[in-house]
């Protein structure tokens, strides 16, 4: 069984958790002004990245509170776990 | 090189079964093809099969990374049914399923396809309702289709527990006669055998490595053996599609996941129908060896490891034990895990892209072996045409913008 660090809780059994899928993923700012294949875009199409992947995690056995991972979908090993809206690792912004 | 027969068989006997001829070819990759078919896995041989048998189409390679049937077709726990609720699902399905019914003598190569039953249990009230309105859809396209009494249950199947007193007690199910079971590896083989008869050149151990494109349309593959040129490439690829769309810059509404599977120690005939539960989870069936071949839902994360996580297994055996006690003590052999890609609607994507001569056949999610036939019937119609078969017009990647989805999630039956 995989232990999945929760940046609230810490270490935590995988069975408490379930995975929201892609993270950073933004929520058009403008809805309204977006065209049929751009709301397509945001909706649907997805990296589905093979390696590193960076996702959202969701601790609901636990602190059900939302936060970020980066994982490894090949050997499913997880990184850095980190609070939503702090910066992703790596990135300067 | 002959096709197989019983006289074939007694001729091979007398001389101890030494001299049988390869059943096909290991060409080296030529400079070029007039298509490419990325994938061979089931749904990629029958692609090339159909190809050459019904379009008279030869100068063909299908490309793969490891061996043929080495991926999802030799690791899916084997069910063929039509039953979905959607027409659009219902009829490819049932194309399918009638390809199935004829496919080991079109193919000269027993698949053991075998028309045992399908079960769809029913274990809530919502559950009956969908059994009945799914089943009545079917009898409206022309699918065999009834809804069984727990007594009619347990009439088929005597070991399942229909007790009212269980945790998920059983109150009916639909049932389709027709639906099954298919020898997985045979499927692979038969194909790749009578594909090979026609000309069809398969290349294994030979992975994509990058799509070659000029002016949005497409004009060769690059692999680990080199390069190979076509001016049509049609790709099979299931849990990869995404790795392959990528290499040639298309974005999929795909996400790959674990699929988990398991097979039992042989035991002596005892469930001779295959037995689906969508409430619990779990599905199973027993094999002509006598493995009771058991399926679990998908794993809850993202992953391409081909294994997934034991709480996914534990969850799967205990339902599995819930429906019948009987089999608490049998012992498991062997565990294992399938990369399925699975589209946001739960339905497969079988469509020309925004390149010109690139195809994309992929998205089957958990349920795409039962459609192996259709879908490279399908396909093959696609490519060859460069337009789809209304069979398969409604499965557009252009659905996920128009918003005609084809809703399958859990109307299918299938435990997702």
């Amino acid at each position: 069984m995989l232990l999945i660090n929760c940046p609230w809780c810490g270490l935590r059994e995988e069975t408490e958790f379930s995975c929201g899928g892609e993270a950073h993923i933004v929520r058009p700012l403008q809805p309204e002004a977006l065209t049929d294949e751009q709301w397509a875009d945001y909706l649907f199409m997805r990296k589905n990245i093979k390696g590193d992947q960076r996702e959202q995690w969701y601790h609901s056995g636990g602190c059900r509170r939302w936060f970020n991972a980066e994982r490894n979908t090949v050997t499913y090993k997880f990184g850095v776990t980190y609070k939503p809206g702090d910066p992703a690792p790596g990135d300067d912004s | 090189m002959k096709g197989y027969s019983i006289f074939s068989l007694a001729r091979h006997a007398v001389g101890r079964h030494k001299n049988w001829p390869r059943a096909w070819r290991d060409p080296e990759p030529r400079p070029a093809y007039d298509i490419i078919i990325i994938g061979g896995g089931g749904h990629g041989l029958a692609t090339a099969y159909y190809l050459a048998s019904e379009h008279g189409l030869s100068n063909i390679a299908v490309v793969e990374k490891g061996w043929i049937g080495g991926g999802n077709t030799g690791r899916n726990t084997t069910i063929v049914r039509s039953n979905y609720l959607w027409d659009e699902s219902a009829h490819i399905y049932e194309k399918s399923l009638v390809l199935w019914e004829s496919l080991s003598q079109e193919l000269n190569f027993n698949v053991m396809f075998s028309q045992r039953g399908v079960l769809n249990l029913a274990h809530t009230l919502q559950d009956m309702r969908d059994v009945y309105r799914r089943s009545n859809a079917n009898r409206l396209n022309g699918i065999d289709s009834e809804v069984l009494t727990p007594e009619q249950i347990k009439q088929i199947v005597p070991i399942i527990n229909t007790s009212p007193d269980a945790r998920h007690p059983i109150l009916g199910a639909s049932f389709q006669p027709r639906g099954g079971v298919a020898r997985h590896d045979a499927v692979a083989w038969g194909f790749a055998r009578a594909a090979d008869r026609r000309g069809v050149d398969i290349l294994q151990n030979c992975e994509v490595t990058g799509i070659i494109r000029e002016n949005g349309h497409v004009k060769g593959i690059e692999t680990t053996r080199g390069q190979i040129m076509a001016n049509k490439v049609g790709v099979v690829a299931a849990g990869h599609s995404s790795v392959i769309a990528n290499m040639a810059g298309i974005r999929m509404p795909i996400e790959s996941r674990p699929l988990q599977a398991l097979v039992s120690e042989p035991i002596k005939p005892v469930l001779h129908t295959v037995v689906m539960s969508n409430t619990v989870h779990g599905y199973i069936s027993q094999s002509d060896k006598g493995e009771l071949v058991i399926g679990a839902g998908v794993d809850g994360y993202l992953g391409y490891g081909q294994r997934g996580s034991f709480s996914t297994i534990e969850h799967n055996v205990a339902a599995i034990v819930e429906l019948f006690p009987i089999f608490s003590r049998v012992r498991m052999m062997r565990q294992w895990g399938g990369i399925v890609d699975v589209c946001p609607d739960a339905s497969p994507i079988i469509s020309k892209t925004p390149v010109k001569g690139l195809y994309f056949n992929c998205g089957w999610g958990t349920g795409g072996f039962k459609a192996t036939p259709g879908s490279g019937w399908v396909f093959a119609h696609t490519i060859a045409n460069d337009e789809p078969h209304p069979l398969n017009a409604p499965f557009n990647l252009e659905r996920f913008v128009s918003g005609a989805l084809i809703d399958e999630h859990g109307a299918a039956g299938v435990a997702h």
